[in-house]
């Protein structure tokens, strides 16, 4: 048998170090690590993100589709925009009857479209789930022109690489992956549950999408456009997942 | 030697690999991580069913606000970072625990199997008080191997619930199996619990019955009441 060594040793520092590492990250922003951890979370976030688009995204796996019967009561569906949780009204267009979609960036033909222009469009209508980030989920019927028919008219350069979707709801934005945004259920509605889109559901045109959570879904559509530099979002600026693809 | 010789009385074995200490100690740091990111995410929407259609399953918590210590990431979108960050190593430890079982052999310590119900129902007998003496065991006796079997199984169920919410159109087919994305989001839900109520027995019963195993599952060594091998 041999003394114990005076004093601290290795084992002791061990064992401080284990102790005092998570004890001043807890006493200096809280258990969670706060704001010292949540940069390195934001960019591991992108790590999913890749598997997300690379691995997980199949771009001929449909989303189930649902009857009519399945669909979820219209009051209770939720609906919300940014502008209505801050006045009280939903967003109105500045100039309804000079609205237009106007699609462009890398693009060979940039167009600007009017509502009677889509809807003349091949359209598409499924019954599908709504499944919202917060963990609820709502069905519905949405009918519209698929995001590849645009794309097809406007003919993007080799360079685009990412979709931007603008609205006059407060300046709300995402940023789209090609491959989610040509899957074939990727449509840019106007009509949910067999009716004009409503106010409440981002008339006069939406993004809808049953790969995609609901906040990925911009509505009061103004314009898309193709880019190379990967855009952000709303909600995807504060620190939600870039992709939110289910 | 002349002082009194404890460890002729209970020998000092070497009972856990240096690998089932280490997925053990990680795998509770990141369960814990996963459990409270996970609240935290349940706090955006306290209820389970379709929007105007409840599931109709028991849930004591509908509604329920978790207190902010048992939360982790401060509002919805920190709490999936976390959880989408700590499902990593969470899985990565248990697939290497699960490897270092099946390639070491270890695994027949520890998996219930049929031939296990009547050591089970014994045990049972014995810490009822109906039987005398404690049944004789190997490394584990059958009860333990129950709970140890019941917690893989409970980890599986967790993972697979939560790809099957995370990525409920990709795959589909596993949450289909789960009875759809809201049941998925109910089963992974009611794991939280099942993970918690292993955990306080689990605690009870190493402090209570064999407090040398918290050494071994620290040190790798063992001086307690169960020292025999298989």
């Amino acid at each position: 048998m041999t003394d114990r060594p005076r004093g601290l040793d290795r084992r002791d520092f061990l064992r401080l170090g284990l102790v005092a590492g998570p004890a001043s990250l807890v006493a200096s922003c809280g258990w969670d690590g706060g704001a010292v951890l949540e940069p390195k979370l934001r960019a591991f976030s992108r790590v999913n993100d890749w598997v997300g688009e690379k691995l997980w995204h199949s771009s001929s796996r449909l989303a189930p589709e649902y009857p009519v019967l399945a669909r979820t009561a219209a009051a209770n569906f939720p609906s919300y925009s940014i502008t209505y949780n801050k006045t009280g009204s939903f967003p109105y267009p500045p100039d309804p009857e000079g609205w237009r979609l106007n699609v462009g960036g890398l693009v060979r033909k940039p167009l600007a479209l009017t509502r009677p222009m889509i809807e003349a469009l091949p359209r598409v209508t499924y019954t599908v789930k709504h499944h919202c980030v917060e963990g609820w989920t709502a069905i519905a019927t949405w009918t519209g022109v698929p995001v590849s028919a645009i794309s097809a008219l406007v003919e993007p350069t080799p360079q685009a690489s990412y979709l931007r979707f603008d609205s006059f709801d407060s300046q709300y934005y995402n940023g789209w992956d090609l491959k989610s945004a040509m899957h074939p259920q990727t449509i840019l509605a106007y009509a949910y549950n067999d009716r004009p889109l409503g106010m409440n559901h981002g008339a006069p045109l939406r993004l809808y999408s049953p790969v995609k959570l609901g906040y990925k879904l911009t509505k009061y559509l103004t314009a898309m456009t193709f880019t190379r530099e990967r855009p952000g979002g709303y909600w995807e600026d504060q620190g939600y997942p870039w992709l939110g693809g289910i | 030697m002349s002082s009194i010789n404890y460890s002729g009385a209970r020998p000092l074995v070497k009972r856990y690999h240096g690998l089932v200490r280490l997925t053990h100690w990680l795998n509770a740091v990141f369960l814990v991580a996963m459990i409270a990111s996970g609240l935290q995410i349940y706090m955006a929407y306290r209820h389970f069913g379709l929007r105007g259609e409840p599931l109709g399953f028991p849930n004591p918590l509908d509604g329920a606000s978790i207190p902010e210590w048992g939360r982790m990431g401060g509002w919805l979108a920190g709490g999936l970072n976390w959880h989408f960050a700590m499902a990593w190593p969470f899985v990565i430890t248990g697939l290497v625990y699960l490897g270092f079982l099946a390639l070491s052999g270890e695994w027949r310590s520890l998996l219930f199997r049929p031939r296990d119900i009547g050591p089970a129902i014994q045990m049972q007998l014995y810490y009822l008080r109906l039987r005398r003496e404690h049944p004789p065991q190997g490394k584990h006796n059958a009860l333990q191997k129950a709970a140890y079997t019941f917690i893989v199984a409970l980890g599986a169920i967790a993972t697979l619930s939560g790809f099957a919410i995370y990525k409920p159109v990709q795959l589909s087919p596993l949450t289909a199996l789960f009875g759809g994305y809201e049941l998925a989001r109910y089963w992974h839900f009611v794991t939280v619990w099942l993970f918690l109520a292993f955990t306080l027995l689990h605690v009870a019963l190493v402090f209570l019955v064999d407090p040398g195993s918290l050494r071994g599952m620290i040190t790798g060594w063992y001086r307690g009441r169960f020292a025999s091998h298989d």
